[in-house]
């Protein structure tokens, strides 16, 4: 286990964690996920908000095992190599104000940054502008790096406190299994507490175990490489260090592979699967992301790994994620295969302009 | 020797670590500079990040889980 936990900490790491991504994400694709979304924690986020009741767009409805896979694969990994530790204290409030207009961003281009690099592999052209978007949203967030920018510092908390977030995935599944429906609606009806799509990308989905076995996987992968889809670009910008983004590179490399044997590759703008071909909103939408993810220390795939290793603060960001998912839709914000919704180039400026006022504002309070 | 320099980057995210050592690497030209980290993400980085820049890093853990790293040139 030793000389495993080593390798995964070498420069090896994250390629060989963006391979396992790279080859299992279309995989997923071929069993059941919705295009080029084998893997992507915004929409799945989206997802869960939506199981959950938190909003009420019917065709983005489902527990996705992936998540909670990535939260307690990390969680295996963490306690396997002795680095399972509870910390919080450092700005979580403003964490979770990042996570949900991180997701926001996400939901106006329709894809996390891992699932840019997927759709980019798929032969989904609009994601260039998503990728661009995201380069200069974290070039954005290194400027207010350099100026001083920090959330403060976490703190050792209570053991207990790791626990939560592992506890609540596991909750999560139990939610997926037994999907109860006690709820009543205004006229009576069952329906409720929690609700799966019948159509649309919440009802296309890869077998349960398999969803989470390769989240686990992945989750269990990404703990020890510290594999960040974020890090990777803000790295090779603010220090030249392309530690982080040879993984980037591994996962956009073996997915192009992969999806070509699957015959999953399709090349073009139109007609792309769950994605839009407004490059203002793609880009738009993933500079919002960016910044709000380089803010917080990482992607989001990144922030699941670190709270299934005990950082509650990183918990209270993924949890900003689902309640940002749910406001993107019952706010008409997130995207649909026709373009932004109605609201959502203005809440991406109100992102922006929040996102600023925070680069701006947060300093280290504590003398050393 | 004792250390000239510490830098205190205990509980700081991405990349604070990172960005707190190089500063602290450019503000002199050798010498000792003792970095403390309290995770295994942040001493790895913190290693890379020194080692890239010329500089030998020396290990220890503590009783409470952090590390200080000595880094000498």
């Amino acid at each position: 286990m030793k000389a495993l936990g080593n390798f995964l900490a070498s420069r090896w790491g994250p390629i060989v964690t963006g391979v396992a991504v790279g080859v299992l994400a279309p995989i997923l694709v071929k069993l059941g996920n919705p295009g080029n979304m084998g893997v992507c924690v915004a929409c799945f986020s989206r997802d869960i908000a939506g199981a959950l009741g938190l909003h009420r767009a019917g065709l983005v409805q489902y527990i996705r095992p992936e998540i909670i896979g990535f939260v307690l694969g990390a969680s295996l990994a963490a306690l396997a190599f002795g680095e399972f530790r509870a910390r919080t204290g450092s700005a979580p409030l403003v964490r979770f104000l990042l996570g949900m207009f991180a997701v926001i961003g996400a939901l106006v281009f329709l894809g996390c940054p891992w699932r840019a690099y997927l759709r980019l592999s798929g032969g989904d052209w609009n994601a260039v502008a998503g990728i661009l978007g995201l380069g200069a949203g974290i070039g954005l967030g290194i400027v207010f790096l350099r100026r001083g920018f920090s959330l403060g510092r976490n703190r050792p908390a209570s053991a207990a406190l790791a626990w939560v977030m592992p506890v609540l995935m596991v909750v999560l599944f139990l939610l997926l299994l037994f999907a109860p429906q006690f709820g009543r609606d205004a006229q009576g009806a069952a329906g409720g507490p929690i609700f799966f799509s019948t159509q649309g990308p919440g009802s296309q989905h890869a077998p349960l175990l398999l969803s989470l076995v390769a989240g686990l996987g992945i989750g269990f992968l990404a703990q020890r490489s510290r594999f960040c889809t974020v890090g990777a670009i803000r790295d090779m910008i603010l220090v030249r260090d392309t530690h982080l983004l040879n993984g980037v590179l591994a996962l956009i490399a073996a997915a192009f592979l992969t999806n070509l044997v699957l015959g999953l590759f399709h090349a073009g703008f139109a007609n792309q699967p769950v994605a839009h071909t407004s490059t203002l909103w793609n880009f738009g939408g993933m500079l919002l992301s960016g910044l709000a993810f380089t803010l917080a220390g990482g992607c989001p795939g990144r922030q699941l790994f670190l709270a299934g290793e005990g950082d509650a603060d990183a918990a209270v960001f993924g949890l900003g994620m689902i309640v940002g998912a749910g406001v993107a839709h019952n706010f008409s914000a997130a995207s649909s295969t026709a373009g932004p919704g109605p609201y959502g180039p203005a809440l991406v400026i109100v992102g922006m302009l929040v996102c600023i006022a925070i680069g701006l504002t947060m300093r280290e309070t504590r003398v050393a | 020797m004792g250390a000239v320099k510490t830098v205190d980057a205990r509980g700081l995210s991405c990349p604070m670590p990172v960005l707190q050592t190089q500063q602290a690497l450019q503000d002199v030209s050798g010498g000792t500079i003792e970095v403390l980290v309290d995770s295994g993400t942040s001493r790895d980085n913190v290693i890379r990040t020194a080692e890239k820049a010329g500089w030998r890093v020396g290990v220890t853990e503590d009783a409470d889980g952090s590390y200080r790293l000595a880094l000498t040139k």
